[in-house]
């Protein structure tokens, strides 16, 4: 195939720096990074060196100072507020560190809410939820709300919502951060079958090696810069 | 399509004890507006319902009430010789010359002294007012000093049950009878013979003549001959327009106070509700984070603050309505302000009042919600997931 070559994300000369009063804090510097269809590839390095940041703006929702990012050969650094929302509805899935799911709604409306901004119908709303919920394996706990699931389902739920508009590209940002070692086990073997299974592109950033084993490449952020490991 | 409706709803379900708090404001706000604007409709009813529309009241010309009105004996047989006049069953005329004359009593309760209405009537004026029946004891015989009093004022006024006698014109005046008027301003009045009462009250003229008309599509003809008559000084109402007349001066400081009221309560619930959905706001920073990152667009975010707080304020508008439902038990007593008489009424809801509470209470709501959902609309989604 063709598509197999050509990267899913291409950025270019990226840079980013936040402005605290006079002091200007260079954060990204000149990334260049592409990262293939249906890879796993885990950003890693020290707090503060802007994995975050890189990875809020592959995925949309933070505004690159220069360079470009192109995501399945469109160039978001120039899409506006509206188009961004639209484009993120479509092409994004996210997985956060503390699951970050709407308290008042239940699982299976959690993992509803993209398809509501997609032209399905009700039925076929629920055919999606239903068949992400039961690769997840929550199939039977759609109708419980978040407070009445522990924190790795939490996530799990967390995962089909972000995989049932069927995007793009998953970013996480410490996905297993919050959870211990048993659940955060389990979170990794279902990114893993995203990527093996589903042909998924996953970008995660981790602080935890034994996460980042799981990934088939790892890059270290650090200054500003990135670096193969 | 945006975010759904259930997700405002169970936020506020979800802390429901501040959203009762704050809805309880703004339903203290509705009550009031609902309760002035029933006060108003209740006065209207009852002194519409107190006029009939074939019947047609004369008066002196510019005099707005009985009490200022007379009419001349001379002008009155010439009034009474009108064809338009309908004719009862006895053959008699359907035509009545009143007085109408106010007095000073004492109410029951508290000794404070309040006008009321005292009326000479004709034959005819019984058949004129068909709201008015006998309740209790009978009518007055012409040429004695007995009245009749109305329902209401015999039971607040001194003197004017059943068999209690009554100090006015220089007599003593036995009330012979008691009169139910329904809800109309009748019930507030003592009835007797009018030729007593002139003389009593050495009145040479009448007050107002009061008519059936036989054909009712015949009153503006009626009228314009009537008043462009050179000989005539009066002016022909019907008596439905004439009551409602005598209502709008009441009705329109009863507005102004409620309007004065309202504006100054809902400024501090809209305040209530402005605080109440900032909190909610602040909580939900993350969560509107999210939203956001998954897609939906600012204005998506804003109508599901809007919708929330809408909510809000129609919670408190129900409650409201449903508090001011109960006042309709109370009947209050005011002074006509047209007459400088005592009135009874009561708080009347109707199906436009409760529109009018629930648009009020959404407006409310609506107010207080815009600049929490704009703050809501506008947070970066950077930030907003960052507050975790
Ligand atoms: N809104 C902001 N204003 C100012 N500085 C910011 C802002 N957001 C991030 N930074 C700074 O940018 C740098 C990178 O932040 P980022 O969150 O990307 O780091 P990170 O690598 O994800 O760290 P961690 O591993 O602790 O999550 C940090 O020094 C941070 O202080
Ligand atoms: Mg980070």
């Amino acid at each position: 195939m063709a598509e197999a070559s050509e990267p899913i994300v291409r950025i270019r000369n990226l840079s980013k720096a936040y402005r605290r009063g006079a002091q200007i804090i260079p954060v990204l510097t000149g990334i260049n990074f592409d990262i293939a269809r249906g890879e796993f590839v885990a950003l890693m390095g020290p707090s503060g060196s802007g994995k975050s940041t890189l990875l809020n703006l592959i995925a949309g929702i933070d505004s690159a100072d220069e360079g470009s990012i192109q995501v399945a050969d469109v160039e978001i650094t120039t899409l506006g507020e509206s188009d961004l929302a639209s484009w993120r509805a479509g092409s994004v899935g996210f997985i956060f560190q503390f699951y970050n799911l709407i308290p008042v709604l239940t699982a299976f409306e959690n993992v509803e809410l993209p398809l509501l901004l997609t032209h399905l119908n009700r039925r076929e709303r629920r055919e999606h939820v239903e068949a992400v919920l039961d690769v997840v394996g929550l199939a039977d706990r759609m109708d419980h709300y978040p407070s009445q699931l522990s924190g790795g389902q939490q996530q799990r739920v967390a995962i089909a919502r972000a995989i049932v508009t069927d995007p793009e590209i998953l970013v996480a940002d410490e996905p297993t951060g919050d959870l211990d070692r048993v659940s955060a086990e389990e979170i990794l073997q279902l990114m893993d079958r995203l990527v093996r299974e589903f042909g998924k592109t996953v970008v995660m950033v981790t602080h935890d090696p034994r996460a980042a084993e799981k990934a088939h490449i790892i890059r270290h952020l650090e200054k500003g810069e990135l670096s193969v490991t | 399509m945006g975010i759904p409706y259930s997700y405002s709803f169970r936020n506020l379900w979800t802390r429901r004890l501040t959203t009762v708090l704050t809805a309880s404001g703004m339903g203290l706000v509705v009550f009031v507006f609902a309760a002035t604007l029933m006060l108003t409709e209740g006065l209207q009813k009852t002194l519409v319902q107190t006029g009939s529309s074939d019947n047609v009241v004369l008066l002196r010309k510019s005099s707005n009430s009985e009490v200022q009105s007379a009419v001349e004996r001379d002008q009155a047989s010439l009034l009474e010789s009108q064809p338009e006049i309908a004719v009862g069953a006895d053959g008699e005329p359907l035509l009545a010359k009143e007085l109408v004359v106010l007095i000073n009593l004492k109410k029951r309760v508290g000794d404070k002294p309040s006008n009321v209405i005292i009326r000479g009537i004709d034959p005819a004026s019984l058949k004129l007012r068909p709201a008015v029946r006998l309740k209790e004891g009978r009518m007055p015989r012409p040429g004695s000093a007995e009245v009749v009093a109305g329902e209401s004022v015999a039971r607040r006024f001194k003197g004017c049950g059943l068999g209690e006698t009554l100090r006015f014109g220089m007599r003593d005046w036995r009330v012979v009878g008691v009169f139910d008027a329904g809800a109309t301003g009748f019930s507030s009045e003592i009835w007797g013979d009018r030729d007593q009462m002139m003389q009593a009250f050495r009145r040479p003229v009448y007050s107002s003549i009061i008519f059936r008309l036989r054909d009712t599509t015949a009153f503006d003809a009626y009228k314009a001959r009537i008043e462009s008559d050179p000989r005539l000084t009066v002016e022909a109402k019907r008596e439905t327009r004439y009551y409602l007349d005598q209502s709008e001066a009441m009705a329109k400081f009863l507005r102004i106070l409620g309007l004065v009221l309202t504006v100054v309560f809902s400024i501090g619930a809209v305040i209530g509700a402005t605080i109440t959905m900032y909190a909610a706001v602040a909580n939900r920073v993350t969560e509107i984070g999210t939203l956001r990152a998954l897609g939906f667009q600012r204005k998506s975010i804003l109508s599901a603050f809007i919708v929330e707080a809408l909510l809000l304020g129609l919670c408190g508008g129900v409650l409201g309505l449903f508090a001011a439902s109960f006042m309709q038990l109370i009947t209050i007593s005011t002074m006509n302000w047209a007459s400088f008489s005592e009135l009874a009424f009561s708080f009347t809801l109707n199906v436009s009042i409760v529109w009018k509470s629930l648009l009020f209470s959404a407006v409310m709501g609506l107010v207080g919600g815009v600049l929490p959902a704009f703050r809501a609309s506008r947070m970066k989604i950077v930030e907003a997931l960052r507050a975790t």
